[in-house]
């Protein structure tokens, strides 16, 4: 009998907690996610794999590729301030989960002979 | 009266990381305690010889979570002097306005976890939810929540602005009344005080000798805190130690609960008193010399010994960590008390196996 | 002098040896101070071994040189609580330390697969030390 009044009460006001995943709160600005580079402006010289402290970055000047591995980056921000041209810039998410394991690449297009 | 031995494993719902004890019982008084370390070994020591001086201060961060960015400022402060390096004002401020909020996070997560060991959960959850609101400071002045990354030999990366300094101060006000409500049922609760009260004394004299630090020395008696010596911008902010004379587990609650209180009023002075001008300097070349450099983290003094002969690579770098002195004054509260009481004890002196162990 | 960073200029630090360290290690405790640690460095042939002693924030350094190979009186007669950080040295660098009470026997945080100190630049063989202890 005592609880009858608990138990309404507790149907009828709404949820002390957020209800995820269909309500997310929005992180804050210059947070450090997910890292993604602007592959156009990117010159190859190789400075952000020097500096990084876990070696998850690999460039490869004759392939003209840039290769991160996102699970071995621990998201610091280090080869964001070292890129000479600024191409590196981090997201304001974190990456989602993802149940395989996987690199992530990226190829500079060859750019077209001027006449 | 047989005696059994008995493993205190390192799985254990209590203790937030692994440390195992052997502990020989007599009819559920414990007799003797012999640690076992090794569980979290990672030989972080050892990088230092493989990766620049620069590259280092990532690697020293993530020696413990709770406390990274105090073992950031120490081994930063060592290489600044080596280096001759002269930190601008208004970066030695920012610095204490980040230390402070960390030993915030970091005594409330432990009276979290001290209020779980004898079973109050509720307690553990009202504790973690307003350490979120400190998490969110951290992750809007910082960019993460645990390992803050802002450390820079020079200086700091980033600057806190007058809109985010009234934000952050409005944020400190709601928590220190949400700690204030929690006191009655923190420190004045029959329950609290029974499991807490005459248990694990140490006494004055013993404290000093096996070389205790932290909350573990100052509840017992002695008025001695590293922030005294008044590194980082400490020299210029109203301090005193927090101590206790009674030298149980509850003395050592109400000093970790007290330095809450200090914190935030230490960061309010902080940004009173605050300069402006530049966060950082840029140094130039390769440290060289041997130096000794001390800081008050959460849980007592951290030590760090860095050794560099001018040339890339450092040549030692030796850290010794508050737990790993606070684990003999551990083994001599032990002898004597119950069986059941033995995980609560564990955590009044703050373990951090990782930082122990590297 | 209270400071919490300390340069060790070249005379800062007390000299010592081995034969010497306990009673000097006696009459600071008489003064009054309490230890705070050990460091240790590999200098080539011999181990550098630094004792760190603190009181009231004043922090005093002596320093050991010992060959390698060569043993050294423990401090845990004057000092009880340095029982780990020797086990600890006697471990990464393999300083062998006369009368320890409680030896872990090299186990404490390594395996028993690791067979050479690993912080030496020159490991020493940890297997002839353990195959030792168990005679």
């Amino acid at each position: 009998m005592f609880m009858t009044k608990t138990v309404l009460k507790n149907l009828l006001t709404k949820y002390a907690t957020r209800l995820y995943p269909f309500q997310k709160i929005e992180t804050f600005k210059d947070v450090k996610g997910e890292l993604k580079i602007e592959m156009e402006k990117c010159i190859l010289c190789g400075v952000c794999q020097m500096k990084c402290p876990s070696q998850c970055i690999t460039v490869d000047k004759k392939d003209k590729s840039w290769e991160v591995d996102p699970f071995a980056c621990v998201y610091c921000g280090i080869c964001v301030e070292a890129c000479p041209v600024k191409c590196l810039f981090q997201e304001r998410l974190y990456r989602p989960p993802v149940d395989v394991k996987q690199i992530v690449r990226h190829v500079q297009e060859a750019k077209p002979e001027q006449s | 009266m047989a005696r059994t031995v008995l493993p205190f494993g390192p799985q254990h719902p209590v203790l937030p990381e692994p440390l195992h004890l052997t502990l020989t019982v007599d009819d559920e008084i414990v007799k003797e305690a012999i640690p076992k370390l090794g569980y979290v070994h990672r030989g972080l020591e050892k990088l230092a010889e493989i990766r620049d001086h620069t590259q280092m201060i990532q690697i020293v961060e993530r020696v413990c979570g709770i406390c990274s960015f105090l073992h950031a400022l120490c081994y930063c402060q060592g290489i600044e002097s080596l280096m001759k390096v002269d930190v601008p004002p208004r970066a030695k401020f920012l610095r204490v306005v980040w230390a402070e909020l960390h030993r915030i996070h970091s005594h409330l997560l432990w009276l979290g976890l001290f209020a779980d060991a004898f079973g109050f959960e509720s307690l553990f959850m009202q504790c973690w939810r307003i350490r979120e609101r400190v998490m969110d400071l951290q992750e809007a002045t910082a960019g993460n929540r645990v390992i803050i990354s802002v450390n820079v030999v020079g200086g700091v990366k980033r600057d806190i602005d007058k809109e985010m300094e009234k934000w952050i101060l409005e944020s400190l006000e709601k928590v220190v009344k949400e700690v204030n409500q929690l006191r009655t049922t923190i420190l004045d609760d029959y329950t609290v005080k029974q499991r807490t009260v005459g248990i694990g004394v140490l006494s004055k004299e013993k404290a000093y000798e096996l070389g205790a630090a932290g909350p573990t020395l100052r509840g017992s008696g002695i008025a001695q805190d590293l922030r005294q010596t008044g590194y980082a911008a400490y020299s210029e902010l109203d301090f005193t130690p927090v101590v206790e004379t009674d030298g149980d587990s509850y003395a050592r609650t109400v000093c970790r609960f007290n330095e809450v209180l200090q914190a935030a009023d230490l960061i309010k002075q902080a940004f009173s008193k605050m300069p402006e001008g530049e966060i950082s300097v840029k140094p130039k070349g390769f440290p060289s010399g041997e130096v000794v450099s001390r800081v008050e983290q959460p849980r007592g003094e951290v030590l760090y010994y860095i050794k560099a002969t001018g040339k890339k690579f450092l040549d030692r770098l030796r850290i010794r960590t508050p737990t790993f002195a606070n684990i003999p004054p551990l083994l001599d509260m032990l002898p004597g008390c119950d069986l059941a009481d033995v995980p609560v004890l564990i955590l009044t002196i703050d373990p951090c196996i990782s930082c122990t162990e590297r | 002098m209270k400071q919490s960073v300390v340069v060790l200029e070249a005379a800062s630090a007390i000299e010592s040896n081995s034969i010497n360290i306990i009673s000097e290690t006696k009459k600071l405790k008489d003064g009054g101070y309490r230890l705070v640690t050990m460091s240790s460095a590999d200098l080539g042939e011999s181990i550098d071994l630094l004792y760190h002693f603190d009181q009231d924030l004043d922090l005093v350094n002596v320093r050991v040189n010992v060959p390698k190979g060569n043993k050294t009186p423990s401090i845990t007669s004057v000092y009880p609580c340095a029982v780990l950080v020797e086990n600890e040295i006697k471990e990464h660098f393999g300083v062998e330390f006369d009368g320890l009470p409680l030896d872990f026997a090299g186990m404490l945080y390594l395996d028993e697969e690791v067979q050479k100190t690993p912080f030496c630049k020159i490991g020493v063989n940890r297997v002839e030390t353990q195959k030792q202890e168990a005679k």
